[in-house]
């Protein structure tokens, strides 16, 4: 372990007794009590992630407008400062380099936060496709970014003596609010399907701002989560996980994150690639009886037509559902099997996403 | 803590023998090791099994894992109770069996008995 990197809160996963494991090169907590309570915790009351491994990257300068609409599928015309917007940055052939999150402080300032084992390769690509008049500035290790989720995070924040403005609209995002004395941007964002916000501080800030939600939330039932039961909860709302549901061999139309790609855009790297008529989609399976992981063979009628990119308990739901891409074209009725060790376990297609909250 | 009405492998499962029958488990350490434990990959009353093989998969949230026999024979229960309700195990492992085997060969000498066990435990950490 210590070769792994370290977020600036690995003093606080060791003093919570979380379970490290090496996560993309990361040492991060995997549980701390127990994933599905963890799970629980969120979806009825709130949880503390340390996120801090994501990657934040700068794009300055007066060419950052044109240069981040034609590097992503989504729209950021409409995009005001103070907003947030999902995206994904495409090759030439519409495979995915990474989804990213981008935030606008101005038409010359924008952020990416990128996948933390996606990083090197998504500045790689930025830079090697940035024109002379665009700055790129990784200023991944400055940050540390805590997502606090759940229906209680706004109690959670004002027991911690929040100062500022909570952002109001999903996907939008105010700048130096102040929680236990650390200055923070807070944005109305998410990977778990739940109302909450994602807080950025400095990286020296971060032990400050985690234990002071910690403590506030003590009472509200905040419980410290890590990185099972963010997956968990992403899984059961069906977001997309990069490497998953989505990556450079499955592009972003057959992953079905329509809303995220704007053929209205005259260019974009990757639009004609992505034009093309759609061969494979992602749909939702109800694993019957058993349990399905990724990479596992996914049967119709008999037959192998695809595989599995993510499975497991959807712990709010109960029972074990799978994540798949097969062809673009099924019949309504097929019958749907995953071969689990060579045995076929039989499935039900349901809708995605499995989990939407009221 | 560990019971020591019965034996121990040093896969973390543990065996009780009554006459010709061996009712197979997962340890306690075990199943906090895997941590949430959602469904348990029972074999079926019939099967063959053989010392050191795997007749039984349990799934945490995080992990698939085979359990491993002590014994050679045929298995003569399972424990259904786990088809719905896996987080037995996480409750009590040592009082949720996962088969019964009757059987025509053990592994006495690989076994292990509770002090030896939760020393070999200790050591592991």
């Amino acid at each position: 372990m210590d070769e792994l990197k370290k977020t600036p809160l690995y003093e606080a996963h060791i003093a919570l007794g979380g379970k490290m494991v090496d996560f993309g090169g990361w040492a991060l907590p995997v549980q701390y009590s127990s994933i599905i309570e963890e799970h629980k915790a969120v979806r009825t009351a709130c949880g503390l992630f340390d996120v801090s491994h994501m990657g934040e990257v700068f794009i300055l300068g007066e060419g950052a407008f044109d240069f981040i609409q034609n590097l992503v599928t989504n729209d950021i015309t409409t995009m005001t400062p103070g907003r947030c917007r999902y995206a994904v940055m495409c090759y030439p052939d519409g495979g995915a380099v990474d989804d990213v999150l981008i935030y606008k402080f101005a038409d010359d300032r924008y952020m990416l936060v990128v996948n933390a084992a996606n990083t090197q390769k998504d500045l790689d690509w930025i830079n090697m496709n940035a024109p002379e008049n665009v700055t790129v500035v990784n200023e991944s290790p400055l940050w540390a970014q805590l997502a606090l989720q759940g229906p209680k995070f706004e109690e959670v924040l004002n027991a911690a003596g929040y100062e500022g403005e909570i952002p109001a609209k999903n996907y939008t995002f105010t700048e130096h609010n102040t929680v236990a004395g650390v200055d923070c941007l807070v944005s109305r964002t998410g990977y778990t399907g739940e109302d909450g916000v994602e807080l950025y501080c400095k990286a020296e800030d971060a032990m400050k701002l985690h234990a002071a939600l910690l403590a506030a939330g003590k009472d509200i039932g905040l419980l410290p989560c890590a990185l099972g039961a963010r997956d968990t909860l992403r899984f059961e709302a069906s977001m997309p996980l990069y490497g998953h549901e989505m990556s450079a061999e499955i592009n972003p139309v057959e992953c079905g994150v329509d809303f995220a790609i704007k053929f209205k855009k005259p260019a974009f790297i990757g639009r004609e690639a992505l034009m093309q008529p759609k061969t494979r989609q992602r749909i939702g399976l109800k694993v019957l009886k058993g349990l399905a992981r990724e990479h596992m063979p996914v049967l119709m009628n008999g037959e192998i037509v695809g595989f599995t990119t993510s499975g497991g308990p959807a712990p709010s739901l109960g029972g074990n559902y799978a994540m798949a891409i097969v062809p673009a074209e099924v019949p309504e009725d097929a019958v749907w099997t995953i071969d689990v060790r060579g045995r076929q376990i039989p499935c039900e297609r349901v809708d995605l996403p499995f989990y939407k909250r009221a | 803590m560990v019971p020591n009405d019965r034996k121990y492998t040093r896969d973390h499962e543990w065996v009780m023998v009554e006459g010709n029958i061996a009712k197979m488990g997962i340890t306690a350490h075990a199943a906090e090791a895997l941590g949430d434990i959602v469904y348990v990959e029972l074999p079926v009353v019939g099967d063959e099994t053989a010392i050191g093989e795997s007749y039984c998969v349990v799934e945490s949230v995080k992990a698939s894992s085979a359990v491993y026999s002590a014994v050679t024979g045929t298995v003569t229960e399972v424990n259904e109770e786990l088809d719905a309700a896996p987080e037995l195990l996480n409750e009590d492992a040592f009082a949720n069996f996962i088969a019964a085997v009757e059987f025509t060969e053990i592994n006495e000498d690989e076994l292990m008995d509770a002090e030896a066990y939760e020393q070999f435990c200790a050591e592991e950490e």
